[in-house]
């Protein structure tokens, strides 16, 4: 039964193997529905596989491991690597939500792709990232976390450039691949670091290795901070966030798993898998906490100027992946990875929604041209009110659990008040403006320029996972994963009500709030105040970026045109060519000529004798 | 004693100036032979009868009678003595002239800087001993002598022999 | 045996060196063949002559030996060059040795 799980990751690799050799057998392009069998199928029996083995081995066992060894992978020295599976329960539900909420996400695409000429192309690379993604969470050591991790890059890569003939799309693509390879460069220094620490790489082995040897805290403290820049970067995380918000440019449901539910957490994981590392630093924790902290500050008062309703959302994902950096920061691993399963639970749903008003709107996607949607398609206001609600930590939605849960953790664990516990209550509040703002532009008031085309798109195949996915955002926080036996039990202090209170009339606040902006956005139309163009361009992380890194480049690589190293070279060739004509010259078959230079040669010769 | 000496090596050294100075083939030809026998003069007194033997039958004798033969094929007339005098400006021979005069300075240099033995002996060796040696220690390099010879021999004969596309006036070769 | 005539061993070297290099002045400074085969028939004949000297002051057969060799050497030499001269006349009707150069270095 164990064994099986072996099969989860592998099954999406044969999906992408299959749909990449059809054009070897088949010179004609398959028809959908066999492409979605696959596609789709091969995602589902994973997830089928996984509810199985969750439901008879991990089911009340919340101290169980399995281990799958597969093959050894290399061997150099004392570097021993293995494809081996170390599966506990934060892997189970990692490995749930990447087969389940992926599998749903696959169905909804077999919808929203229809027609799409590229139909295969878009299977073979989802189900390519699902492989990559379940590697990365399943792996025993970090080298084949980080095969993993790097496949979720080129997956998330060809996304979203998936439609390439836009040059617009391709820069994107380019973007999110080159800012996250800076944060998986400090993630690769930090095993480098590790190994030559530890002498191993294996998960358990160098978790039991710190805390066992006496380690310099220094070097804990550097690795840690090391890993963090990988997290960051695949989290979008400040500084290195400003990529997420173009990713948007691939397809909707590509958006809602890799850029929502599953890929951008992975920074999370890998924080959260490593903890006992930073349990060792304080140093790295605050870190943790400042970053989340930051992050959900500024993308949040981002997300309340834009007027795209996918980067609304995009931005409202790095804020709420914010939120589980401050609550892996506080230590409160269970609660991140709580609320990165109720996040991918309504996220996928928002994104989902918002997928079929995009499409139900010809791919329409400025929400001030949109309103009054709500009697057009009722089935999707209905899910993506209850994604909103979600997101804004309504009472008794699953966002509120959760959201609860890292915002007590933040009182705790500094024993009161503090910046952090502040941070995540501002956080609140614009989580509760903005996504309540984005609900009321969409579908209520009167309706805008593009909502006067609206035709329902919603498909079986659409509306089922829709469906699905909205039963679990409001049910979700009931699901808390068992995970203390991966995280040690945190005791459970009292707190006054007025905490609890607070996080609870937050989101009202900013209903209202966003109840007035709405009315006040409606009259004067996209118009944006200073501050808001400001936080409608990200805070301008763009514009510096481009000023501190990206022009002083290119006026370096122009400066170097003519490349300096390779002028060397062509000298040389230029040199050799010269003393080759000279050469050749002399070469001219002229035998008193040769007798010369023999004669010549010999004084020269003799000359050297008689000199010494 | 070393008057003679002296007297031939002169000789050998004005003879052969003429040789390579000479504008007429044959002229130089026979100031070729002239140096040649003075030189077998100077083997003679360095106590070499065999060598200057040899010299004489073979170099000055058979030698030179090759390459006369080959001028008289050639047959260029007296053309020639004028067509060499225009090759032989003082402009082309002054280099080659000063090059050899640098080579010849350094060559003295060097021997005169050598380990001179104070007992200048010499030793008379005659066709008996050479013979003896020659066919005992050398016996071997006798072989490959005698087959350099057969070499030359059918390389002459090959290289000599009128092609077919060459119509000729006489069709013997050497 | 000792022999009184002999003249000193310098002034044998030294008459072999100036030979060769008359010898080899003559084959650099000449354009017609026939001359240069001259020219290389005294440097041979320098060499030569540097052998028996050398026989001669160390009192062994070996330099006459060597003599013999070289003479032999000559002939062959004298022999081939002879044919190649007869050929390279029939083909180009000239005796200049420049002409044989076919490179265009």
């Amino acid at each position: 039964m164990q064994g099986l799980l072996a099969w989860v990751p592998l099954l999406p690799l044969i999906g992408f193997l299959v749909l990449v050799a059809i054009p070897l057998f088949y010179r004609r392009e398959p028809p959908e529905k066999i492409v979605t069998f696959i596609g789709v199928g091969s995602v589902g029996i994973a997830a089928l596989i996984t509810a199985i083995v969750a439901a008879t081995v991990f089911w009340g066992n919340p101290a169980e491991v399995v281990y799958i060894r597969l093959w050894q992978w290399m061997l150099v020295d004392n570097l021993q690597l293995g494809f081996n599976f170390h599966i506990d329960w934060l892997t189970l539900v990692m490995l749930m939500i990447i087969t389940g909420v992926g599998f749903l996400i696959h169905l909804y695409s077999a919808g929203y792709m229809r027609e799409d000429s590229d139909f295969r192309r878009y299977f073979a690379y989802l189900n390519l990232f699902v492989c990559a993604m379940l590697i990365l969470v399943m792996a025993d050591n970090l080298v084949l976390l980080y095969l993993g991790w790097e496949g979720v890059g080129l997956c998330s890569y060809l996304l979203i450039g998936f439609w390439y003939k836009n040059p617009a799309n391709g820069a994107a693509a380019q973007k999110a691949f080159i800012v996250t390879r800076i944060g998986d460069t400090a993630m690769a220094i930090g095993l480098f670091l590790l190994f030559f620490e530890f002498s191993t790489l294996n998960i358990p082995q160098l978790v039991s290795a710190a805390e066992s040897s006496a380690v310099d805290p220094q070097v804990i403290t550097i690795a840690t901070l090391l890993l963090l820049g990988g997290a960051v970067g695949k989290s979008a995380q400040l500084p290195l966030q400003t990529w997420l918000p173009d990713a948007m440019a691939g397809p909707t449901p590509v958006s809602a798993l890799i850029h929502a539910a599953t890929m951008v957490t992975a920074g999370v994981y890998l924080i959260a898998r490593m903890h006992p590392l930073y349990l060792l630093s304080e140093t790295a924790m605050t870190a943790v906490a400042i970053v989340g902290a930051l992050t959900l500050l500024l993308s949040g008062f981002s997300a309340i100027a834009q007027s795209d309703i996918k980067r609304v959302l995009a931005y409202s994902t790095i804020s709420q992946i914010g939120y589980m950096f401050l609550a892996l920061g506080v230590g409160a691993w269970s609660g991140a990875i709580f609320h990165l399963m109720t996040h991918a639970f309504f996220k996928a749903l928002l994104f989902l929604s918002a997928g079929s008003v995009i499409l139900s709107l010809h791919h329409e996607q400025n929400i001030f041209a949109m309103g009054g949607l709500f009697r057009k398609i009722p089935f999707t206001f209905i899910c993506f009110t209850i994604g909103c609600a979600c997101l804004a930590a309504l009472p008794f939605t699953s966002g509120f659990y959760s959201k609860d849960h890292i915002l007590l953790s933040a009182w705790e664990f500094h024993q009161g008040f503090n910046s952090f516990w502040l941070a995540g209550i501002v956080g609140a509040l614009v989580t509760g403006i903005y996504s309540f703002r984005v609900l009321f532009m969409v579908f209520a008031g009167s309706e805008g320029s593009a909502s006067l085309q609206c035709k329902d798109a919603n498909t079986a195949v659409m509306t089922v996972p829709l469906t699905i996915l909205a039963v679990l955002a409001l049910f979700g926080g009931l699901l808390a994963p068992p995970l203390q036996a991966v995280f040690g039990v945190t005791p459970s202090e009292h707190h006054a009500a007025w905490v609890e209170g607070i996080a609870i009339a937050m989101p009202l606040i900013g209903l209202t709030i966003a109840w007035q902006l709405f009315k006040k956005e409606k009259k004067s139309g996209e118009q944006r105040s200073s501050i808001m163009q400001y936080w409608f361009s990200g805070w301008g992380f763009d514009w510096l970026y481009e000023h501190l890194l990206a022009k002083p480049f290119k006026a370096l690589a122009r400066l170097n045109h003519n490349d300096i190293i390779d002028s060397l070279y062509k000298g040389t060739a230029a040199f050799s060519q010269q003393l080759n004509s000279i050469l050749s010259s002399s070469q001219n078959g002229q035998v008193r000529w040769y007798l010369v230079t023999f004669a010549a040669g010999s004084i020269l010769f003799l000359a050297l004798l008689v000199a010494l | 004693m070393n008057y003679v000496f002296y007297l031939t090596a002169t000789i050998a050294v004005v003879s052969t100036t003429m040789v390579i100075f000479h504008r007429n083939a044959v002229h130089a030809l026979l100031y070729l032979v002239t140096s040649l026998l003075s030189v077998a003069v100077i083997f003679y007194q360095f106590g070499a009868p065999l060598a200057a033997a040899l010299e004489v039958i073979i170099y000055a004798g058979a030698i030179m009678v090759l390459i006369i033969f080959v001028i008289m094929m050639l047959n260029q007339g007296d053309s020639t003595v004028t067509q060499e005098q225009a090759w032989l400006q003082p402009t082309t021979w002054i280099g080659p002239a000063l090059l050899s005069a640098l080579l010849l300075i350094q060559l003295i240099l060097l021997v005169s800087s050598g380990q001179i033995s104070s007992t200048q002996t010499f030793h008379y060796i005659g066709p008996k001993q050479v013979g003896i040696a020659l066919f005992s220690h050398y016996v071997l390099a006798v072989e490959l002598a005698s087959m350099l010879l057969l070499a030359g021999l059918v390389g002459a004969f090959h290289l000599a022999r009128r092609r077919k596309i060459d119509t000729g006036d006489s069709g013997n070769a050497i | 045996m000792p022999f009184e005539t002999a003249p000193g061993l310098e002034a044998g070297v030294l008459l072999a060196s100036i030979l060769f290099c008359l010898g080899l002045a003559g084959l650099m400074m000449r354009r017609n063949v026939i001359f240069m085969l001259m020219s290389v028939e005294v440097c041979t004949n320098a060499a030569a002559l540097m052998f028996v000297v050398a026989g001669a002051h160390w009192g062994n057969a070996d330099g006459q030996v060597m003599f013999i060799f070289v003479v032999t050497l000559a002939a062959a030499e004298v022999a081939i060059a002879l044919a190649l001269v007869l050929q390279f006349y029939h083909r180009k009707h000239t005796v200049d040795i420049d002409q044989l150069s076919e490179l265009r270095g």
